[in-house]
């Protein structure tokens, strides 16, 4: 087939040929076609297949409202479905399929649905599959997914890149036809910053789809030379291929830009499309205006769609739908397209017009009547007429023009909770008082359909919009004819007449649902699911309006629309994800001595981001269990080394440091001695414990402040909050200093002898006791800081450098620690060691407990407030029999103590009526060869040695437990003060 | 949304963390006698108004102040951005 529909000249450039194409057959277009115009210059009406009836379906229009000609385009990874052949650009080698059939787009197998259409109606799923309940997910989702649904996904990773930029202007115009071309030259010539936006990769709007002049020149001529002017302007940034969204506060757009969608593949170094945020003072919608059909029996057959469309493939891409045309219309603007393609050599089989008063023609026939059936399997062969008197007439013609109307285009007019209003001249909904802030609407979008209207609406919009003074120049002479419309929705008596054709929605179908009882618009959207496909019914959801308001004899604006949202047409994920993905979706903190960890071949975990070694397996272990057991007999044993730099640490400073943390801390912070460090728990002000770390006092008005590594941020915000909002007098400074050190613990009775091999400072037990801090050096000169603290249990510094260095000092440690057998262990060895210690961490700190449940109650100090002291003395906190933190162990060494699993009373009955607490962290302790664990026991302080239950029925455990002290290992802190 | 920082001009509200209720600046005086009473109000009861509300903002990524803004919860619209220790100093708040 050689392009047997093209009709004389258009803005096609018919010098270069491209090859494409479609259901594996092969076609030639040109650069400037779309797929669609591509496909009916080539005589291919058929495009697709409907969503629930599997229907032939052609396209309906010309541009992004497009319900119908949906396809696969590309192939591999690059494959996307449900793409709209009416907007995709036409490029050499594109490669594109139909969708939603089984067998060939002719003999679709599932089109046997409709046949039973009686059976598919609204309300199908709900009423059809309620029973048995097991069915659903079984048997009927899968066999409705497989036969309904649209395009398929290629499953493969899209291979380009999308991009996310942020642009400022003092106007952003959406749309550029003839309003928002007339507005961008006004405030272009005025020296403004603006931005114009417009979906379609030509600019011109309908300009391009029409006849009309503007002065002497061609509209599509006028269009051009306008773009010209505006490309030559500093100020203008034109943006073609660019749909704007979203309007959001303040003046900000979201708008997609489709950098390289028009190419086989994005050049080298460029991405698919670009996520742009605009931040502008004004905007000037002039966003257009969409054409609506009339629905009638048998309205949705290929080759039967817009009148505007039909247009726009004639004037713009010099292609006929067909040899034979008929149109159908209530206004005056049908009977345009019948004189345009009339004037192209189209022959017009008649103008069926519904209104008596029907404009008459010398070219073809005018018939007052209306279309009340069409004939043609996978294409239109025939329309029926009823002619106002009652006769009817066969119109032979392959291709049905349907115009209905125009509704202005208000979708960003309602982003921000605004709602349209009704304007009865134009039977259509127009843009309401209550638009974005800093909007303007202008053109057709505005109700203002003539090209007239468009450029005089634009300019002054411009002009409002920027307060610009002075006389407005003069606009060339331009069409400005009036709209003459008798509004008509459907054909009395028609069932199977598709509103939504997308979503395979006709008028029976609002029908029935208004008989069912759906009486909100919101109601028959969902019920129908009028609207509620890809196209967002803009072509449909008028019609739907219209009906149900007659059915329930109210006016259209009494029933009102569904609420419009953001995206306007489909956008995809990968542009909202912009490079945020894979390795790039969240970033990945490491700390200094991580390529030395990596030498070692740890196993690492990710804790709120950073990358921490979890354990470093050594030739020869074969579990997790086995490195991580060594680990921490290594050290209990001699010496190890974790990298503890993850931890927060803030830096607080001033004359009232001490006073901000006797704030912030519910323990005593003031009379803490220069050179000590000391344990603090922080609470939320409602009394449940929110953080704990130590703070170290460096100086007199000087301290460091550790918090949990997951919390370090909020806890850092909490801290301002205390000092702006609660104390703004207080002479203190706070800085987070979390990436400036990087702090190691070493642990272990010869972590003094090791690090005494480092240390230039004397570090003996009477120097530098427990808990002791200060500046020191290493290496003689390094500064560093020393603090004798202890998560494990074991005699044990964290020395800290800065990060520079902590690569070094690492490597260091592990040079000098050689003849003590330092060993390094990860997160997991700490936290066997923290267990086997006692000591409270993150899941005990979880949001639901406090101080005196972790028994740390009495470290409140009641002789200073402290943020968190008021509330958690309330009774409900403080009730008897409260849970306390106890330790737990197997009575049979051999089992497990799960975390998370609960504890009942050894003869009790098992539920949870009679939960008596749980199980927060769980381990096996090497040191004592049996399971351990720390949990939440009711009363448990005086409970130590209870024989209880210990279960979980989700993971079927239920051993016999003994409550014990959590702390099993040197319970007197013998070792820490060695 | 725009956020017109009092030091920094207009910023994004991505920059922000949001915290709500700038009442929160008001800590009752725990020595007060009716302190747990106070305190219950100032933790859990808190107006949620459709409209004019004055709100904490901190600067996370960015100059780490928390801001008051008075913010219309039904238009986004944003009529006052004060940094939130000038607001303190004026309700007496000191050390």
């Amino acid at each position: 087939m050689t392009q047997s529909n093209r009709i004389g000249r258009a803005q096609v450039d018919f010098t270069k040929t491209l090859k494409f194409s479609f259901d594996g057959k092969s076609y030639a277009g040109h650069p400037g076609d779309t797929l669609a115009s591509a496909l009916l210059a080539n005589g291919v009406r058929l495009m697709g297949r409907s969503f629930k009836y599997h229907r032939p379906r052609g396209p309906l229009s010309a541009g992004s409202e497009e319900p119908n000609a949906l396809v696969e385009l590309r192939s591999g990874a690059r494959q996307e479905p449900n793409t709209r052949a009416t907007t995709a650009e036409l490029f050499d080698g594109l490669f594109a399929k139909s969708q939603n059939r089984l067998g060939s787009l002719k003999f679709d197998l599932l089109s046997i649905n409709d046949r039973f259409a009686n059976f598919l109606t609204a309300g199908f799923y709900y009423k059809t599959f309620m029973w048995p309940a097991a069915f659903w997910e079984k048997l009927y989702e899968p066999i409705i997914r497989k036969a309904a649904g649209l395009g398929s996904l290629s499953l493969k990773d899209d291979p380009d890149v999308y991009d996310k930029g942020f642009l400022h202007c003092d106007l952003l115009i959406i749309g550029a036809g003839p309003a928002g071309l007339s507005a961008a030259l006004t405030a272009g010539r005025a020296g403004a910053d603006v931005i114009l936006a417009d979906e379609d990769f030509r600019m011109g709007g309908r300009l391009n789809s029409e006849t009309f002049a503007i002065g002497d020149a061609s509209g599509a001529d006028w269009a051009a030379t306008a773009v010209a002017e505006l490309a030559s302007l500093p100020n203008v940034r034109l943006m073609k291929r660019t749909t704007v969204i979203g309007a959001f506060d303040h003046g900000i757009y979201g708008a997609v830009e489709r950098v390289s969608d028009h190419m086989h593949t994005p050049d080298a170094g460029k991405p698919r499309q670009v996520l742009w945020r605009i931040y502008t003072k004004h905007t000037v919608l002039a966003a257009g205006a969409i054409e609506r059909p009339i629905a009638f029996e048998n309205n949705d057959r290929p080759g039967i769609m817009l009148a505007s469309a039909l247009r726009t493939y004639a004037n713009r891409f010099a292609v006929a739908a067909d040899r034979r045309v008929a149109i159908f219309t209530n206004n005056d603007d049908g009977h345009r397209t019948a004189a345009d393609l009339h004037a192209r050599g189209v022959k017009i089989a008649a103008v069926v017009d519904v209104r008596p008063n029907a404009p008459s023609s010398m070219d073809y026939e005018v018939l007052h009547g209306q279309v009340v059936d069409t004939k043609g399997r996978l294409g239109l062969t025939f329309a029926e007429v009823k002619l106002a008197d009652g006769s009817m007439r066969t119109l032979d013609c392959g291709a049905l023009g349907l115009s209905g109307g125009w509704n202005p285009n208000v979708h960003l007019t309602c982003h921000q909770r605004g709602r349209p209003t009704w304007n009865a001249d134009l039977a259509a909904f127009v843009p309401g008082a209550d638009l974005p802030a800093g909007m303007t609407v202008a053109g057709a979008a505005q109700g203002d359909l003539s090209t007239a209207g468009a450029l005089s609406g634009g300019a002054k919009a411009a002009r409002q919009a920027l307060g610009l003074k002075g006389r407005m120049a003069t606009l060339s002479e331009a069409e400005d004819a009036p709209v003459n419309i008798t509004p008509f929705w459907y054909v009395e008596g028609c069932s199977r007449a598709w509103l939504d054709q997308q979503n395979d929605v006709t008028v029976k179908d609002v029908k029935l649902s208004h008989q069912e009882g759906f009486r909100s618009v919101e109601h028959l959207k969902r019920y129908t699911t009028l609207g509620m496909a890809t196209d967002q019914g803009k072509t449909s959801n008028m019609g739907g309006l219209a009906i149900m308001a007659e059915l329930a004899g109210k006016t259209i604006p009494e029933v009102g629309t569904t609420i419009f949202r953001p995206p306007y047409t489909p956008t995809a994920i990968g542009v909202f994800a912009g490079r945020h993905r894979e390795q790039e979706f969240h970033p990945k903190r490491l700390t200094p001595s991580h390529k030395w960890a990596e030498e070692q071949g740890a196993v690492f975990v990710e804790v709120g981001n950073w990358l921490r070694a979890q354990w470093f397996p050594l030739p020869g272990e074969t579990t997790w269990r086995a490195s991580v057991d060594r680990e921490v007999l290594a050290t209990r044993k001699s010496v190890g080394v974790c990298d503890v730099t993850t931890l927060g640490k803030v830096d607080v400073q001033g004359t009232d440091a001490a006073a901000f943390l006797n704030k912030i801390y519910c323990n005593g912070f003031a009379k803490l001695a220069v050179g000590k460090t000391r344990y603090g728990l922080m609470l939320r002000e409602d009394g449940i414990a929110m953080d704990d770390g130590t703070a170290a006092r460096l100086a007199e008005d000087h301290f460091v402040v550790t918090t949990t590594t997951a919390n370090a941020l909020p806890v850092y915000r909490h801290m301002e909050f205390v000092r702006q909002c609660l104390c703004p007098d207080m002479d203190v400074q706070l800085i987070s200093t979390t990436e400036a050190w990087a702090q190691y613990a070493v642990a272990g009775p010869n972590s003094r002898k090791l690090l005494e091999k480092i240390v230039d400072q004397d570090i003996s037990n009477d120097a530098f006791p427990f808990m002791a801090c200060t500046n020191i050096t290493i290496c003689g000169g390094l500064r560093a800081r020393l603090f004798r603290i202890s998560f494990s249990g074991e005699l044990a510094y964290e020395i800290a450098v800065p990060t520079a260095y902590g690569d070094a000092l690492m490597r260091k440690i592990i040079e000098v620690g050689a003849e003590f057998d330092v060993t390094p262990y990860g997160t997991e060895a700490l936290g066997v060691m923290r267990i086997e210690k006692g000591h409270a961490a993150g899941n005990e700190l979880n949001g639901t407990t406090t101080a005196q449940n972790l028994g740390m109650g009495r470290m409140i100090s009641k002789l200073k407030d402290s943020i968190g002291k008021t509330l958690s003395q309330r009774e409900g906190l403080n009730a008897d029999g409260d849970l306390r933190q106890v330790g737990i162990k197997p009575v049979d060494p051999g089992d497990p103590v799960p975390a998370g699993a609960h504890l009942m009373n050894a003869d009790g009955p098992i539920d949870a009526a009679h939960d008596q607490g749980y199980v927060t962290s769980a381990c096996y302790s090497p040191n004592l060869g049996h399971a351990i664990a720390l949990g939440f026991l009711k009363n448990g302080s005086e409970r130590l040695g209870e024989r209880m239950q210990l279960v979980s029925p989700l993971t079927k455990v239920h051993v016999d437990v003994e409550i014990t002290s959590a702390h099993f290992i040197d319970p007197e802190g013998e070792r820490l003060r060695a | 949304m725009i956020i017109d920082h009092p030091l920094l001009g207009p910023r994004d509200s991505a920059e922000f963390t949001y915290m709500g209720d700038a009442r929160l600046i008001d800590r009752p005086d725990p020595d007060a006698g009716t302190a747990a009473q106070d305190f219950y109000e100032y933790g859990y009861l808190r107006d949620n108004p459709a409209g004019w509300h004055d709100e904490l903002w901190f600067h996370e990524a960015g100059d780490r102040s928390w801001l008051v803004i008075t913010r219309n919860t039904l238009t986004h619209e944003i009529s006052k951005v004060q940094l939130a220790r000038d607001v303190a100093r004026s309700r007496g708040r000191s050390k």
